[in-house]
C-alpha cells in the first residue's frame, strides 16, 4: 500500500520554477504589501518601519476614498451591465448563424485583443473629441458651428471601457450558447412557445453561466484600471485604481499605496468568491482559454 | 424573419463600435495635416518619416521588442513545464496548483505592480529592466499554462510511452516527441505572452526603470499632451505589428499544413 502511493518527485521538479516564480512574484508580494500598510511615510519616498494604524484610519474615516470605492463600484457596474446588454446579442447571432463563414466572425471578435490597448483608448479622442469625426460629420453637415464637447467626463470613459472588454463578454457568451443542443428551442416553439418565450425560457437560463463569466471579468477588470479614466476622463472621473497610481507615482507614498492596494484586492477579491460560490471557476478557465 | 433581421443589424451596429475607432487610426495616420485629428487634408507619409527620426520612440520600440521576445521565452518555458507536469503526471491539489498558477490574472493588474514594486524595493532590487521582465513573465504565464494545457490534453500519451518502450530517455521522448506535437501551442502561447508584455501599460508604468520607456507608455506620454499625428503613425505600425504578425503566421500555418 505504502509503495503505491509513494511519493513520486518528477512532477514537482516541472512545477517549481513556475511555483516558486508564482510564489515569490504574486503570493508574496501580496502578503507583503498587507504588512506594508502598518508602515509609516516618513517622507517622499521614505517609509519606517512600524506597526501603526495610521493608513488604514485614513481609509476608513476619509470620505474621498469611500467615495473612490462607490464610485469605482458604479463604473463597474454600468460598464458590465451596458456590456452585457451591447454583448449578448452579438454572441447569439455568432452561436446561431448559418453564415459559412462564421470564423471570419470569431476572428474579427478576437482581433481587437491584438491591438494596443492604448491605441484603442486612445483612437475615441479621434471619434468623440473636438477635432474628431462625430464633431467633423456635424460641422460638415452644418447641424452645428462649434464643436460639441463629447470627451474628458464619465460618459467618454464609460465607451472606452466598453470598447476595450466588450470581446470578453461576446466571447464568453458564445462559448456558452454554443454549447447548449440546438434542438431544445425548436423543441420548445413545437410545445406551443412563442420564438421570444423560447428564448426567454430555455436559451437565456442556460446561458446564464457564461454571461456572469463575461460579467465578472468585465467588472473586476474594469474596477482595477486607472489608465483609462486618465486619457479618456476629466478631472473628477478618478477611479479607487487612480489613487493607488497618485500615492505610489505621485506621492511617492508606498504605505499608503499599498493599503490602497490591499483594500482593492480585498474588495475585487470578495467579488470573486462570491461569484464562485455561486458557479464554480471552471467556467473562468474555460473562457480564458 | 423580422425578429433575425433586427440580430443580424444589431450585430453589425456592435462590429462597426468596435473597429470604426481603429480604423480612424488606420486613416489618421496617413493625414498630411499637422493637427492628429480630422478633416483629413491630404495623404502623405510624413508623420512616418517623422517616427523614424523620433529618437525616443525607437528606443521605445527596441525595449518593447526586447521585453517580448524574452517575455514570450521564459512564459513559455515555465508555461510548458508546468503544463506537463499538470498533465501527464498524478499531482495531490492538481486544482489548487492551477489556480495557483492562474493567479496573477485573477489578481487587479494594478495591485500585481505595486505589490511586486514594493516588494522588489524591500528586497533592495530597484525599477529597472529586469523587475520588468519578471512581471510580465508573471502576467503573460497564466496564458500561456491554458493554451499549452489544452493541448496537451489533446496530445495522446501513447505516442510517448511507444518512444519510451523502444529506449528514448524522458529527455530525448520530450524533445522529439512531445515537443514537436505541442509546437503549435507553444508557438501561440509564445505569441500571445509577447503580444501581452508588448502591448502592457497598466503595470508597465509601475516598473518601468526612471527614463526608460516602452511603446505603450511613451505613447501614454505624448498623450498627456495632445494626439499628435506622430502617434497616429506609431499606432499605424503597432497595429500592423500586433495584428499583422500573428494573422500571417496563422496563415502560413495553415498554408503549410495544407500542403502536407
Amino acid at each position: 500500500m505504502a509503495k503505491a502511493t509513494a511519493f513520486d518527485p518528477r512532477p514537482w521538479y516541472l512545477l517549481s520554477p513556475a511555483l516558486l516564480a508564482i510564489a515569490f512574484l504574486v503570493i508574496a508580494p501580496m502578503c507583503f504589501i498587507l504588512v506594508y500598510s502598518f508602515y509609516i511615510n516618513v517622507d517622499l519616498g521614505v517609509d519606517e518601519v512600524a506597526f501603526q494604524f495610521g493608513n488604514w484610519q485614513d481609509l476608513l474615516t476619509d470620505s474621498y476614498y469611500h467615495h473612490a470605492i462607490w464610485k469605482t463600484f458604479r463604473m463597474a457596474i454600468i460598464v458590465t451591465v451596458l456590456a452585457a446588454l451591447l454583448g449578448y446579442i452579438p454572441a447569439y447571432f455568432i452561436a446561431h448563424t448559418n453564415f459559412r463563414r462564421k470564423w471570419l466572425l470569431l476572428l474579427l471578435l478576437i482581433l481587437p485583443f491584438w491591438v494596443s490597448f492604448i491605441i484603442r483608448t486612445m483612437s475615441w479622442i479621434h471619434i468623440m473629441g473636438n477635432q474628431g469625426a462625430i464633431n467633423g460629420v456635424l460641422i460638415w453637415l452644418g447641424l452645428t458651428d462649434e464643436p460639441i464637447s463629447m470627451m474628458y467626463n464619465e460618459f467618454a470613459v464609460i465607451v472606452g471601457f466598453i470598447h476595450v472588454f466588450l470581446p470578453y463578454m461576446i466571447l464568453n457568451v458564445y462559448v456558452s450558447l454554443e454549447g447548449i443542443d440546438r434542438n431544445l428551442e425548436p423543441a420548445a416553439r413545437t410545445l406551443g412557445c412563442t420564438p421570444w418565450q423560447a428564448f426567454r425560457e430555455v436559451t437565456l437560463p442556460l446561458s446564464l453561466p457564461g454571461l456572469a463569466a463575461g460579467s465578472l471579468l468585465v467588472f473586476v477588470l474594469t474596477a482595477g484600471s486607472y489608465v483609462t479614466p486618465i486619457i479618456l476622463g476629466g478631472p473628477n472621473d478618478f477611479l479607487f485604481g487612480n489613487l493607488i497610481y497618485d500615492a505610489v507615482v505621485s506621492e511617492l507614498n508606498w504605505p499608503m499605496g499599498a493599503t490602497l492596494s490591499f483594500t482593492l484586492l480585498f474588495l475585487l477579491g470578495l467579488v470573486v468568491v462570491i461569484y464562485s460560490r455561486f458557479m464554480g471557476l471552471n467556467q473562468l478557465y474555460k473562457a480564458l482559454s | 424573419m423580422r425578429a433575425w433581421n433586427l440580430i443580424k443589424i444589431y450585430t453589425v451596429l456592435v462590429y462597426i463600435f468596435m473597429f470604426a475607432p481603429v480604423a480612424v487610426v488606420l486613416l489618421l495616420a496617413f493625414n498630411s495635416s499637422r493637427f492628429g485629428g480630422f478633416p483629413i487634408e491630404g495623404f502623405s507619409l510624413r508623420w512616418f518619416a517623422k517616427l523614424f527620426e523620433n529618437e525616443a520612440i525607437m528606443r521605445a520600440f527596441e525595449t518593447s521588442l526586447i521585453l517580448g521576445v524574452l517575455t514570450a521565452f521564459f512564459a513559455t518555458t515555465l508555461g510548458i513545464l508546468a503544463s506537463l507536469a499538470l498533465v501527464r503526471f498524478k499531482v495531490p491539489g492538481k486544482e489548487w496548483i492551477t489556480t495557483l498558477l492562474i493567479s496573477p490574472v485573477l489578481v487587479p493588474e494594478t495591485v500585481l505592480a505595486v505589490g511586486l514594486l514594493i516588494f522588489l524595493r524591500w528586497l533592495s532590487m530597484p525599477r529597472s529592466f529586469a523587475v520588468l521582465l519578471l512581471g510580465h513573465t508573471m502576467i503573460a504565464l497564466p496564458f500561456v499554462v491554458l493554451v499549452v494545457q489544452a493541448r496537451l490534453v489533446g496530445i495522446r500519451k501513447e505516442y510517448e510511452e511507444a518512444a519510451r518502450s523502444l529506449g528514448a530517455n524522458p529527455v530525448q521522448t520530450f524533445f522529439q516527441v512531445t515537443l514537436p506535437l505541442l509546437m503549435p501551442a507553444v508557438f501561440a502561447g509564445a505569441l500571445f505572452a509577447f503580444t501581452i508584455s508588448f502591448d502592457n501599460i497598466t503595470a508597465t508604468i509601475f516598473w518601468r526603470p526612471a527614463g526608460s520607456e516602452t511603446v505603450p507608455t511613451q505613447i501614454f506620454g505624448m498623450l498627456r499632451n495632445s494626439v499628435s499625428p506622430e502617434i497616429n503613425a506609431l499606432g499605424f505600425v503597432m497595429i500592423v505589428i500586433t495584428v499583422g504578425v500573428p494573422l500571417m503566421a496563422g496563415g502560413l500555418a495553415r498554408y503549410f499544413s495544407r500542403k502536407r
